[in-house]
């Protein structure tokens, strides 16, 4: 696969041997950043990130990553200080701000939107999350931190804790697993049970799949607990919610059953589903999560711009 | 016969087994409601055999290519076309779904970007029997009803 000019759209767009590829160079950046201090890979390149919805990680761990490889950005962060609000359509957004860069990244509110920006676009065109799609770097970074914990990603049990219902994170998290020969968990209340056709599709590609209501009970089995964000809104009566939120909370008395080498993860931000004492245990990694986005994105830019 | 009901063409082609009540979403999806195209001869409730009742679209003095009639596909699956020259069947093929579906379907998702741009909408087809289509742009996959409503 060439990777000189391709987008990152969706993680639908991915092979096994991609999210490798892309793993691998990740870790050999990280590696290298860590001996040089900074890299000259995309000197004279220049970044444009397009955040038509506010983000604090995915827009500032992509500048990082693009100043880390020695090249520049440009960008916004809010649509109201650009012609959008004059009623610019996206596509004559895209072919104005492409004039002015080697690489864009996205995020949009609408669904598709990358996708049609790519299409747009002659620079490559990353994903930074459209609407409820699709975030394919996050779930590359999700990958990259399990495997940079483990060193390795097979044979591992996985629950993924929340909103399976909306979540698009853990959505397109449980489909990249597929490929890899993991057990799943899905965790969630009734009301956010993972879509049907995700958990079928799962079990076709050979995934064992176990749904419960029952964090408590899963606990003790799991090497990873991916905990996502339960919303408020998402529930028809306040009540439900504040008894689904009271008993998905992931907090020190919880972890103590389980496995010395659990570890947890979240995309954040979080609201109360992580208590704050378990930021200093050993099962933390959510804020080493937070930094695999750097090397990923390095990885990202540097092969869709032809540098590495 | 039902077809002998309508009269027979020379030149053109005849849409058969198309769904009763459908004929004009069909010459619709065709862009045969233009006053400039040839002339349309349609039966509309027929008797059949295999559909109860059926809709017969005769288009006259212009052959439809598979390509353009399998568009129908996703209102008429059962249809078939004879291509007819000279009042004889030259060619007689079925319609099948092809694996895009361009410009005939709106996606029913409000916040998806086609509904918002300019530009045509687009489908993937996941699986033909049921049918069930991906947006292309917010990836979404709808079936059933559903594609019907947004035809």
């Amino acid at each position: 696969m060439e990777w000189k000019g391709r987008d990152v759209v969706s993680i639908r767009d991915f092979s096994k041997e991609d999210i490798e590829f892309v793993l691998k160079v990740a870790e050999r950046l990280e590696e290298e950043l860590n001996e040089k201090g900074s890299l000259d890979y995309a000197r004279g390149k220049i970044l444009a990130t397009l955040f038509f919805e506010p983000s604090t990680r995915t827009r500032l761990s992509f500048e990082s990553a693009m100043h880390r490889l020695g090249g520049s950005v440009i960008g916004f962060s809010s649509a109201s200080s650009t012609s959008v609000k004059k009623g610019e359509s996206l596509a004559d957004t895209i072919r104005t701000v492409e004039q002015y860069s080697d690489v864009i990244v996205i995020r949009h509110p609408m669904e598709g939107a990358a996708r049609l920006a790519a299409e747009v676009a002659e620079v490559p065109v990353i994903n930074a999350g459209d609407g409820s799609n699709q975030h394919p770097t996050q779930t590359l970074l999700d990958l990259y931190t399990i495997k940079r914990a483990f060193g390795r990603i097979d044979g591992l049990k996985i629950g993924l804790l929340g909103d399976l219902k909306y979540g698009r994170t853990v959505h397109s998290l449980a489909e990249a697993l597929a490929f890899y020969d993991v057990e799943l968990y899905l965790i969630s209340p009734e009301l956010l049970r993972m879509p049907k056709h995700i958990v079928e599709e799962l079990k076709v590609r050979g995934v064992r799949v176990y749904e419960t209501t029952d964090l408590e009970g899963a606990i003790p089995e799991l090497d990873v607990l991916y905990v996502t964000r339960i919303q408020r809104e998402r529930f028809p009566d306040e009540e439900e919610y504040l008894k689904v939120k009271g008993s998905y909370q992931v907090n020190c008395k919880l972890l103590k059953n389980a496995k010395e080498t659990l570890k947890v993860m979240h995309p954040l931000p979080r609201v109360d589903e992580i208590h704050p004492e378990v930021d200093k245990s050993e099962h933390a990694l959510y804020f080493r999560q937070v930094f695999s986005g750097v090397p990923v994105r390095m990885a990202l830019l540097g092969l869709t711009l032809g540098v590495l | 016969m039902p077809e002998l009901k309508v009269e027979v063409i020379p030149e053109g082609t005849v849409i058969d087994h198309i769904p009763a009540g459908k004929w004009l979403k069909v010459i619709e999806i065709l862009g045969l409601t233009k006053p400039n195209g040839g002339t349309l001869l349609i039966a509309s409730n027929v008797p059949s055999k295999k559909l109860g009742r059926k809709d017969i679209v005769k288009v006259e003095g212009r052959y439809l290519s598979e390509e353009e009639v399998n568009k129908i596909a996703l209102i008429a699956p059962n249809a078939t076309v004879n291509i007819v020259k000279d009042y004889k069947i030259a060619e007689k093929f079925k319609v099948s779904i092809p694996d895009e579906i361009v410009g005939i379907l709106r996606c029913p998702n409000p916040n998806c970007v086609s509904n918002h741009e300019y530009v045509r909408p687009k489908f993937h087809v996941v699986s033909k029997e049921p049918l069930k289509l991906r947006c292309h742009y917010c990836e979404r996959t709808i079936e059933g009803e559903e594609i019907l409503k947004n035809l």
